[in-house]
């Protein structure tokens, strides 16, 4: 059994607005000096088989992200 | 390099002979950021070189129109001071590539139209094409879309109270996703977008520039770019949040008069928007590209074309700048002045202090060429033969699983993931035939409809033009409605191959025919051409949204059976056919031309009889025929009926053959004779068929009974789609 | 008499709200989420339904830590009235201000449908003159109206009837905080508040807030 965690964030250069309103938020809230918020979604699995990694991309590519405008990174713990 | 790489301008998508004319126009080269302003300016989306001198034959003047085709939106007068504003817009490719942003982002685009124009957005209508539900590439185009346009609309605050959908596999690979926007403003509160008075700030509102939609990155990198920034992201992301702040500030702002014009920027992005305004307005526009904020960095070809949404622009006298910016920031939206009105008529752009382009407005937005289609007429089709057409053994069962079938059965699994209230003004809300808005502060409401008739386009354009606008008109009178005003979206496909050239004229030259009877002028539109892929073309899709006029909110009409013992009538007298019909599911034969006066007098009738409330309910008989009419009017007041129908030729068709003009209508008892005379007086058949009441909708077929329990025709209509779907 | 009805980047029911404020024989005063205090006299506050900040990181939790919140905090201390409707009952129980939290439907879609309430808990000045058992037709629209918290000790004063309750514990439509003054309302009564539209029967919440 592997532990695999997936973080799935948008693009670089593809507008993030969940990004951009929390950044404006945290500036109301009186947090200075924020230049930037990207806001992503981890999810984690719990994988059998031989090449856990490469299921994990598999499964980005067809489903958890969306290539069009997410990337995504997997990290095979144990 | 060793290979031989074609030349930019083609590359771009222009000809040697649209190379040659920008040349000779310039009397120079253009730079290459001129270049590529050319080529989408001068492209089919932006200048509509392929259909503009067919569209001139649209009928745009009336009485009541205060803006016709040209401007962000048509806007028409609906009474008590009120204007309406509306457009229709596709958004098919973007929606084939990624359905839930391409969707949304055509929401945010027509709702941006109609706020340039100073209008509030009031309500959105979709009109969707997809592939048959069989498919799972259709499956996920559908729901992805029809999420996107929920997210979208529902998170702006316009009700979404309309549209229609329709599954073909002939649109398995080019989906078709038309939006359509109404917004209301005061007479004396439109906006144009025409720049005027040099000096004057040009001032953008909203989000940053990226390199959303930019058409063909790979040809700006190969002129500009090195590799690495070659895979930049073309899908353009959508931004509620960003569109509803938008909406309350720049309304703000134009209810302060604090703008000289305002447009919004859509495709080709700064320079549309920059070149339409100064073109308007007879003026220039100098834009400074360093004060553009930027998401990353982009050349000066990449932020004059650049199509990141949210994006408006503004002509605000220089005193005003302050005002504007400081209304913004409450806002916590960013407006940057980025640019001037000049004298002399040119767009001008500086970066890094050079000049970058230096071209005439005019000649981006007003000079592109116009091309003729071929002309080639497809071969006319042969009406059905009935005996060629296999009879369904049994009537009541056919009849079940035409309600169940997606085309037919309701589309609450769409509707209900749009909130089609907020606003607190939908009278009408979706599912019955048109839906019905108050204006505000008003007892008047206006009603909405997008419909279409493709199949009858395929088979007879001709016709098939004139049948959709008709539908349309019907199905606002059945509520109670006067048609006032169209918008229209043609989606065809290529239209320099074979027939479709021909089919285009004369679907506009049908449409036109029936538009001109009823008198309702199209005051904005769209084309979308090219929806076919090597081995599929769609259907010529005219998508016609209409607005009718209620003088009273409260005299609008319900397609459900009202009361037990009410009289159920059959209006209109058109022959049903199965040519090209839902039962038969394909385009075959050849269905009955409309009579067009005939059907404007229906419509004339429908209305008045609502206005004089003499009407219970009122519904179009459309898609599955008068058996499926009359299910729906029983479903939808809970409410049976028990007619009889003569038998015909056959059965099957008496019952579900199409063929516009009919309407099935009920009424009090003691009313009925008031409403034959009505009908009379404007020469429109009106026959009663039988009676509401009981538990079935239940036709008595020349002797032989066809009936179906309420609970199973709701079973069937309430379930098919989401089934379909499963 | 005077309503106080709050407005942040993405309120969109605000209007509506106090169009109904006013049809219930109130006066409306919209206050924008940057004010310090609410205004004088204000003796109910409606915070409206909409995508406030556009429903980012939670919906409502943006919102809630605006600095109007304060002084609504203030007034709901006093045991002053505050409805929350849909969004507006999101900002509540963000700002801690009604217990339990709002989830995704069951549906996992917006859902956009008339349904039929009843008063489950009619010991408030919300909804004492409707009384225990009274039915309302009122419509919903939402995401996250999945209401999840302890029934046993909150006060449901309002749960949907015969139908799919999204989701929500306890089929709980409207909750109060223990005092009963401060209502947190998924369905939109604004939305509910003329024959013409379909029902009338949200308006009896917007005179419980004009009595206040």
């Amino acid at each position: 059994m592997s532990r695999v965690v997936i973080t799935v964030m948008p693009k670089q250069g593809v507008l993030d607005p969940q990004g951009q309103a929390v950044q404006g938020a945290l500036a109301r809230l009186g947090f200075s000096g924020v230049e930037d918020v990207r806001v992503g979604k981890r999810i984690e699995l719990s994988v059998t088989g031989d090449d856990p990694a490469a299921a994990a991309r598999e499964m980005c590519e067809r489903l958890l992200a969306n290539a069009l405008i997410e990337d995504y990174r997997v990290e095979v713990g144990s | 390099m060793t290979t031989l790489e074609p030349p930019l301008h083609r590359q771009l998508g222009l000809t040697d002979w649209e190379a040659g004319r920008i040349d000779e126009l310039l009397g120079r080269r253009p730079t290459h950021p001129e270049l590529v302003m050319f080529s989408l300016m001068w492209s089919e989306h932006c200048s509509y070189k392929h259909s503009r001198r067919l569209l001139r034959r649209f009928p745009t003047e009336g009485p009541s129109v205060l803006q016709g085709p040209g401007e962000n939106a048509g806007v028409v007068d609906v009474g008590d001071g009120w204007a309406a504003a509306l457009k229709i817009e596709s958004h098919n490719h973007p929606s084939a590539v990624e359905p839930f942003e391409g969707a949304a982002t055509g929401v945010g685009g027509i709702v941006r139209d109609i706020l340039a124009m100073g209008a509030r957005p009031i309500a959105l209508l979709d009109s969707l094409r997809f592939g048959e539900l069989a498919s799972a590439r259709s499956r996920h185009l559908f729901a992805r879309s029809v999420a996107g346009i929920g997210h979208y609309g529902n998170c702006i605050g316009v009700p979404t109270v309309g549209g229609e959908v329709a599954f073909d596999d002939r649109y398995e690979d080019s989906c078709l996703v038309n939006a359509m926007c109404v917004g209301v403003v005061r007479h004396d509160a439109l906006l144009r977008s025409a720049a005027s008075g040099p000096g004057n700030a040009v001032v953008l509102i909203g989000n940053r520039t990226g390199a959303d939609g930019i058409g063909g990155a790979s040809v700006l990198a190969s002129a500009e770019l090195d590799e690495e920034e070659d895979r930049r992201p073309s899908v353009q992301v959508s931004d509620p949040f960003t569109e509803r702040k938008l909406i309350d500030c720049c309304l703000e702002l134009a209810g302060r008069g604090a703008f000289v014009a305002l447009q919004d920027l859509g495709a080709a992005g700064l320079t549309s928007a920059s070149s339409e305004m100064a073109a308007k307005g007879g003026v220039g526009i100098e834009l400074d590209l360093d004060a553009v904020p930027l998401r990353q960095p982009l050349e000066p070809a990449e932020i004059l074309v650049s199509e990141s949404q949210e994006r408006m622009l503004a002509v605000v006298e220089p005193g005003r700048v302050g005002e504007v910016i400081a209304a913004c920031d409450r806002w916590e939206l960013l407006a940057t002045a980025v640019g001037r009105v000049t004298d002399g008529g040119n767009l001008l752009a500086r970066a890094a202090g050079r000049v970058v382009v230096d071209v005439p407005a005019r000649l981006l937005a007003d000079d592109a060429p116009a091309y003729d289609v071929p002309i080639e007429p497809a071969p006319e089709p042969e009406p059905l033969q009935l005996e060629d057409v296999p009879a369904p053994s049994d009537l009541a069962a056919a009849w079940r699983d035409l309600l169940a079938r997606p085309n037919v059965a309701s589309k609450r699994w769409v509707y209900q993931q749009y909130d089609h209230l907020v606003g607190a003004n939908t009278v009408q809300r979706p599912g019955g035939d048109a839906a019905v808005v108050r204006l505000p502060g008003s007892s008047r409401a206006i009603a909405l409809t997008t419909d279409g008739a493709e199949r009858h386009c395929q088979l007879d354009p001709r016709a098939g033009g004139a049948a959709a606008v008709l539908e349309a008109a019907r199905t606002l009178a059945c509520v109670g409605a006067r048609p006032a005003a169209a918008t229209d979206c043609l989606n065809f496909p290529n239209p320099e191959k074979g027939a479709t050239g021909w089919r285009l004229r004369e679907v506009i030259d049908g449409m036109s025919e029936a538009l001109r009877a009823l008198g309702v002028p199209v005051v904005s539109g769209n084309v979308s051409l090219y929806n076919e892929s090597g081995s599929r073309a769609i259907y010529p899709t005219p998508v016609v949204g209409m607005m009718g006029l209620l003088f009273e909110a409260a005299a609008s009409v319900t397609h459900g059976f009202d009361a037990d013992g009410d009289a159920v009538l059959l209006a209109g007298a058109a022959t049903p056919r199965l040519d090209g019909s839902e039962l038969l599911g394909e385009a075959r034969g050849r269905p009955p031309a409309p009579d067009v006066p005939a059907q404007a007098a229906l419509c004339a009738a429908l209305a008045e009889a609502a206005e004089r409330r003499l009407l219970r309910s009122a519904h179009d008989v459309a898609a599955g025929g008068v058996a499926v009419a009359l299910a729906e009017s029983a479903l939808a007041g809970g409410l049976g009926v028990e007619v009889t129908l003569p038998v015909g030729r056959r059965g099957d068709e008496t019952l579900f053959g199409e063929g516009g003009g009919r309407a099935v209508v009920s009424c009090r008892r003691d009313g009925e004779t008031q409403l034959a005379e009505l009908f009379a007086s404007h020469g429109v058949a009106l026959k009663r068929i039988g009676t509401a009441g009981g538990a079935h909708v239940a036709v008595d077929l020349g002797g032989q009974p066809v009936a179906l329990g309420l609970d199973e025709a709701a079973e069937a209509y309430e379930t098919g789609l989401a089934e379909a779907l499963r | 008499m005077s309503v106080a009805v709050l407005r942040f980047p993405g309120s969109l029911d605000h209007e509506s709200a106090a169009r109904a404020i006013r049809t219930a024989g109130g006066t409306a005063a919209e206050v924008w989420h940057d004010e310090s205090d609410l205004p004088g006299g204000t003796r109910a506050v409606v915070i409206p339904g909409g995508f406030s900040y556009g429903d980012h990181l939670r919906p409502g939790a943006i919102a809630s830590r605006a600095r109007v919140m304060d002084d609504v905090r203030r007034h709901a201390e006093r045991g002053g009235m505050v409805l929350g409707i849909c969004n507006g009952f999101q900002v509540l129980c963000e700002a801690g201000l009604l217990p339990g939290a709002l989830r995704p439907n069951a549906t996992l879609s917006f859902v956009c449908r008339q349904t039929t309430l009843e008063v489950t808990d009619p010991d408030a000045p919300w909804t004492r003159a409707l009384g225990a058992g009274a039915h309302l037709s009122i419509p919903i629209k939402n995401n996250s109206g999945a209401w999840f918290g302890d029934p046993t000790t909150a006060r449901v004063a309002l749960r949907y009837v015969g139908e799919d309750a999204l989701g929500s514990v306890d089929a709980a439509a409207g909750v109060l905080d223990d005092r009963g003054t401060v209502l947190g309302l998924m369905p939109h009564p604004e939305e509910a508040c003329d024959p013409l539209l379909g029902s009338a029967d949200g308006l009896a919440l917007f005179q419980a807030a004009v009595a206040a």
